[in-house]
């Protein structure tokens, strides 16, 4: 596999994908039980559509949190990969966090962003990214120095191979469509919140 | 003080009963954003290769990291002040209670007793109903011979019952006591 140039796309050129289709994408790499943490909206929707791995945990509130909560639980397994996925609404809401992911640098984490420039669950109305907003610029900004924009398909699932090393923690920013999600998550708090926890061999 | 009351007070000030407590029930994980009153405590775990210490820029951030290090198997704490527990409210009506997570808090009540900033004063005023109003399990501590039995049984009850918890640290412990 050809090392990818993480710094060789940028917002502009990076092409437009799809979300629903990213996280297949992701999640058909997972093969050792990686975690995996929704953010809200439409971003858990498509995690969930993607099958419901015990190690996925949908958030169904508490806009902003998907990275700090994968913070959590990569600092306490360390020998197990995490993912955040965020959308470009979320994440803006949360910007700090970029920081804390960078002080404690966990080498087991990745944030994955699917920026479609927009708060498509509640209209469409436009985000920050839709004007002058780069969250790569942000995320390298807050000392997340391994951050980068998949210029393609390809690029983000080398990115992903390179995250799954254990050689975090990355930032790794998608352009996205506008399509729906695939489907939509089950909104059961406890259980989601008690799976997740079997998933991770975690007994209360 | 009077020699009577001086014979009955534990050795310890408050910031130290609270890490033995902190290590005896295994919570690990302390997250907080900084406070003066809590400056103590904060430089003690700091200073202590049980914990692992992190300073994140938001409550809301703390309260998510140590609802992910719960899920994964580590017990954690979130520290902060009056004003930071008001920025919370929808983080813990839509993670911390309907998920059913033992988020601990404690919390430096600013804004009382005596304090000169009127913002501290009228952010204190919403803490109890925001609390009341959640359900969520609080208790102040005021007296240096209470910490451990509140703080103890207040960790061991969030953890049995799935629940977040607030220990709410009045002035009348932490400035009376505190400064021995």
């Amino acid at each position: 596999m050809p090392a990818p140039e993480p710094g060789s796309a940028s917002r502009d050129t990076a092409k437009l994908m799809n979300r629903s289709d990213l996280i297949q994408r992701l999640v058909a790499k997972l093969a050792r039980e990686e975690a995996v943490i929704g953010g809200i909206g439409h971003t858990n929707h498509d995690l969930w559509a993607s099958g419901q791995r015990p190690q996925n945990f949908y958030m169904l509130g508490s806009m902003g949190l998907a990275v700090p909560i994968a913070l959590g639980v990569a600092l306490a397994q360390p020998q197990r990969q995490v993912f955040a996925l965020e959308g470009d609404g979320s994440l803006l809401m949360q910007l700090g966090a970029l920081g804390t992911v960078a002080m404690s640098a966990p080498k087991n984490l990745a944030i994955v962003v699917f920026d479609n420039g927009v708060y498509q669950i509640t209209g469409s109305q436009p985000t920050l990214t839709s004007y002058r907003t780069d969250l790569v610029a942000i995320a390298r900004g807050a000392g997340l120095m391994q951050s980068a924009w998949a210029a393609d398909e390809a690029h983000f699932d080398g990115l992903i191979d390179i995250a799954l090393q254990g050689s975090g923690p990355w930032f790794i920013a998608t352009r996205t469509d506008d399509q729906p999600p695939a489907g939509v998550t089950d909104r059961d708090a406890t259980r989601i919140r008690s799976r997740f926890m079997q998933g991770l061999g975690v007994s209360r | 003080m009077p020699l009577e009351n001086a014979a009955r007070m534990p050795a310890e000030a408050w910031d130290e009963i609270v890490v033995r407590v902190l290590k005896a029930n295994e919570v690990k994980l302390i997250t907080y954003v900084p406070d003066k009153v809590l400056a103590p405590l904060i430089k003690r775990v700091h200073a202590d290769g049980f914990f692992t210490v992190l300073c994140p820029a938001r409550e809301e951030e703390a309260a998510g990291i140590v609802t992910g290090a719960y899920m994964a198997g580590c017990r954690g704490i979130v520290l902060m002040q009056t004003s930071g527990f008001a920025s919370l409210p929808n983080v813990l009506a839509s993670l911390a209670v309907p998920y059913q997570i033992p988020l601990l808090m404690m919390i430096s009540e600013r804004g009382t007793l005596g304090d000169h900033q009127l913002g501290q004063a009228i952010v204190c005023r919403t803490m109890r109903p925001i609390l009341e109003s959640l359900g969520i399990e609080h208790h102040v501590i005021t007296r240096l011979e209470d910490v451990e039995f509140i703080v103890e049984r207040m960790i061991k009850q969030a953890f049995a019952t799935q629940a977040p918890a607030a220990m709410i640290l009045s002035p009348l412990l932490t400035n009376k006591t505190g400064k021995k």
